[in-house]
């Protein structure tokens, strides 16, 4: 596929490994076989999230299935002290920011709009307005700056912003205002789209006659391609361009090339327009497998090693389905709480005319 | 008279609206093969083609700012904004540019766009999906700001408002979508009553609610629960938020005296603000109670797992039913 010329592999699809002019991947071998347990772990979750809504334990899961490699290897490029802002669908970067699971499947279930505390975690929560975020993590990346915490050479403390977003953002007026702004301050942030070929429906082509990385040479950025289901490549670039931000070199914009194995959602039917002929392309490049084959190969993943990420990821989703449903209701008189910083007489005067319907239900 | 759901009759009534006019265009996110995701423009596509029954890039300000220029080109835009939280990167062009192009050019451009926007809570989905954005719009001159609550309205009022040369922002009540009534389609579209008429939906002497879109149905299941204890209620169908039918309003409140209006949009600053304060100077000396209002509360729409707290309910109605026949 010609979509694939040009774009930074370090591992194909048959599980081969070879270093890139340019990304010289120095991972350990335990490093790798973390990802792999990484992959393995949030495929297993995200299984499960379908399957608790196909039980009517949530109202609605995005699947990351097919992205798992876009976002282990880009969020594992991370330090701690940078942050990340993402969509609906990453799962995985939740994941290796150390988001409980059960914590994300608030946000579906409907308990809570945002499932964890974003500063602890340096993981925002899930957003749902298309491309909204991108100018928020600019502008986080500007106060990074702005705070003098770039460009110290302190490994601890250098800052860097990662933006989520899908290949239908690229077309929100947002998304391409915080390219302007990134540009314009050489703000530490790197937009990170994956391109998992559709928006909904809508295949890449609808949003873009080029690439979707070629667009941010008009702003003055760096855009690299990368093989999404790569998770060795994904690492590497993201790192560099990370590192890049960090040390005062601006922002840069990786497109990472994938495919959205799942549907855009549990509601919806992608039968009505995906070509069969494409998903089974990408299922032979699915980005568990290949680095399988790499690590058998290499030793460093044997039938042993496997049943111990099997059992893992099965205790992983019991606690899932155990937690789901334990999820507690809000209180709804809790609709009232924090919608200002300080009490309303107005919000308190409605507060009371809830909990008075709320006891006489409870008296009746 | 065919029986159809909220959905079938847009769709039916889009077609029909394609096929009187070949300048009539649709736009939107997912609308083409998919037939978007509620499958409002199911099959339109196949009927129409790809050149009138456009699948557009994600970009809501991009959509209508476009159909601006298609209309000031002659052509006359349907656009689809998917849900009722993602119309807001469409504000500029909606209510600074679209609003007020009649009035800037002095009536010598129009831009007969309608923007039909499913709307309202209720369906158990995550943030954003469940909004009530109809104040800011009828707030807006130059707009005009329907919703419809049952499928003979839905059918004749998407051709109405396409039919408008003036702007419309089309409300779809997107919980009752596959809620099934019967629809006239064998009518003329100019013998249809105006697309500004209120419609009293249940006569009624003690009290009137005024509903909307998504509430009618509760509203309606409110009238019947007060017959049972002898309290008749007189429901009104707004179906209009902009402009108003007052005269309607007025004269079913002159007969009760006494009036409920119900919507699930917050309640400060909300349509009914507007219609109470004008029932009060017009029906000042017929009123009995004061206006009451059942709506969502002044907070963001919470979390889906309590939405029935927020939403009006029947009970809720009888409530403020009861508290104006206590005056
Ligand atoms: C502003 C806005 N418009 C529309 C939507 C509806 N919507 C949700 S996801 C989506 C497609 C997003 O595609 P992409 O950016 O490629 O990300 P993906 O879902 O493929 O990960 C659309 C149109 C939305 N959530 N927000």
């Amino acid at each position: 596929m010609d979509q694939l010329d040009s774009v930074v592999q370090l591992l194909d699809s048959n599980g081969s490994f070879a270093n890139h002019s340019q990304y010289i991947s120095t991972l350990s071998d335990s490093e790798l076989f973390d990802f792999y347990r990484d992959m393995v772990l949030v495929r297993a979750l995200d299984e499960q999230a379908t399957a608790l809504q196909r039980q009517g334990e949530l109202g609605l899961w995005a699947p990351l299935l097919g992205q798992e490699a876009a976002q282990i290897g880009s969020a594992r490029a991370m330090r701690k002290q940078d942050f990340a802002f993402s969509t609906y669908r990453e799962h995985g970067v939740a994941w290796c920011r150390g988001v409980d699971p059960v914590d994300m499947l608030s946000f579906w279930r409907g308990t809570k709009h945002q499932g964890w505390d974003a500063n602890q975690y340096r993981f925002y929560g899930y957003q749902i307005i298309i491309g909204a975020h991108a100018l928020h993590a600019t502008g986080y990346a500007m106060g990074a700056y702005l705070s003098r915490n770039t460009e110290t050479g302190d490994a601890g403390k250098d800052q860097a912003v990662m933006a989520y977003f899908g290949d239908g953002a690229m077309s929100e007026g947002d998304v391409n205002e915080a390219f302007v702004f990134a540009a314009s301050y050489q703000a530490p942030v790197v937009f990170y789209c994956q391109n998992n070929q559709w928006a909904i429906s809508e295949p890449t082509r609808r949003q873009s006659r080029v690439p979707l990385a070629y667009r941010a040479a008009g702003f003055g950025i760096p855009g690299i391609r990368v093989d999404g289901n790569d998770v060795i490549a994904c690492y590497e670039v993201t790192k560099q361009a990370l590192d890049r931000a960090r040390s005062g070199g601006g922002p840069t914009l990786i497109e990472a090339i994938t495919y959205r194995m799942g549907a855009h959602t549990t509601s919806d039917d992608p039968t009505k327009y995906q070509v069969f002929s494409d998903v089974e392309l990408w299922r032979d490049r699915d980005p568990i497998e290949r680095l399988k084959v790499y690590l058998r190969a290499k030793g460093v993943l044997n039938n042993e090693l496997e049943s111990e990420i099997s059992d893992e990821a099965a205790a992983l989703t019991e606690r899932m389905r155990k937690g789901c449903r334990e999820l507690p209701d809000p209180n709804p008189l809790s609709m009232f709480n924090h919608v200002y910083s300080e009490s309303d007489l107005n919000i308190d005067e409605q507060r009371r005319e809830v909990e008075t319907i709320l006891s006489r239900s409870q008296n009746n | 008279m065919p029986q159809l759901s909220i959905v079938h009759a847009l769709n039916q009534g889009m077609h029909r609206a394609m096929e009187a006019d070949s300048k009539v265009l649709l736009m939107g996110e997912d609308i083409g093969k998919l037939g978007g995701v509620f499958r409002v423009t199911e099959g339109l596509q196949q009927s129409f083609g790809d050149e009138r029954v456009i699948d557009s890039p994600l970009a809501e300000s991009g959509i209508v700012g476009t159909a601006i220029g298609l209309a000031l080109y002659g052509f006359r835009p349907v656009v689809e904004i998917q849900f009722d939280g993602f119309v807001f990167p469409a504000f500029d062009q909606i209510v600074v540019q679209l609003a007020r192009m009649r009035f800037r050019s002095a009536g010598a451009l129009s831009l007969p766009i309608t923007i039909r926007i499913p709307y309202g809570g209720g369906i158990g989905s995550v943030e954003h999906h469940s909004e009530s954005p109809e104040s800011y719009f009828a707030a807006t001159p130059g707009l005009r700001v329907v919703t419809c609550s049952d499928s003979h309205d839905a059918y004749w009022m998407i051709q109405q408002s396409i039919a408008s040369d003036d702007p419309v922002i089309f409300l779809e009540p997107k919980r009752r979508y596959w809620q099934k009534s019967e629809v006239n389609t064998n009518a003329k579209l100019n013998e249809i009553s105006s697309l500004h008429e209120a419609r009293v939906l249940s006569e009624g002497t003690d009290c009137t609610i005024i509903g909307y879109g998504p509430t009618i149905a509760t509203c309606l299941q409110a009238a019947r629960l007060a017959a049972e204890d002898g309290v008749s209620l007189e429901v009104i169908d707004l179906r209009s938020l902009s402009p108003l039918d007052m005269p309607v309003l007025i004269k079913s409140a002159n007969k009760t005296g006494r009036v409920v209006i119900v919507h699930e949009a917050s309640r400060s600053g909300g349509v009914g603000a507007e219609i109470a304060t004008r029932l009060s100077q017009e029906c000042f000396y017929k009123l009995e109670a004061p206006v009451m209002r059942v709506t969502g509360y002044d907070v963001p729409y919470p979390p889906s797992r309590i939405e029935d707290d927020y939403l009006p309910d029947a009970e809720r109605i009888l409530d403020a039913v009861e508290k104006c026949m206590g005056y």
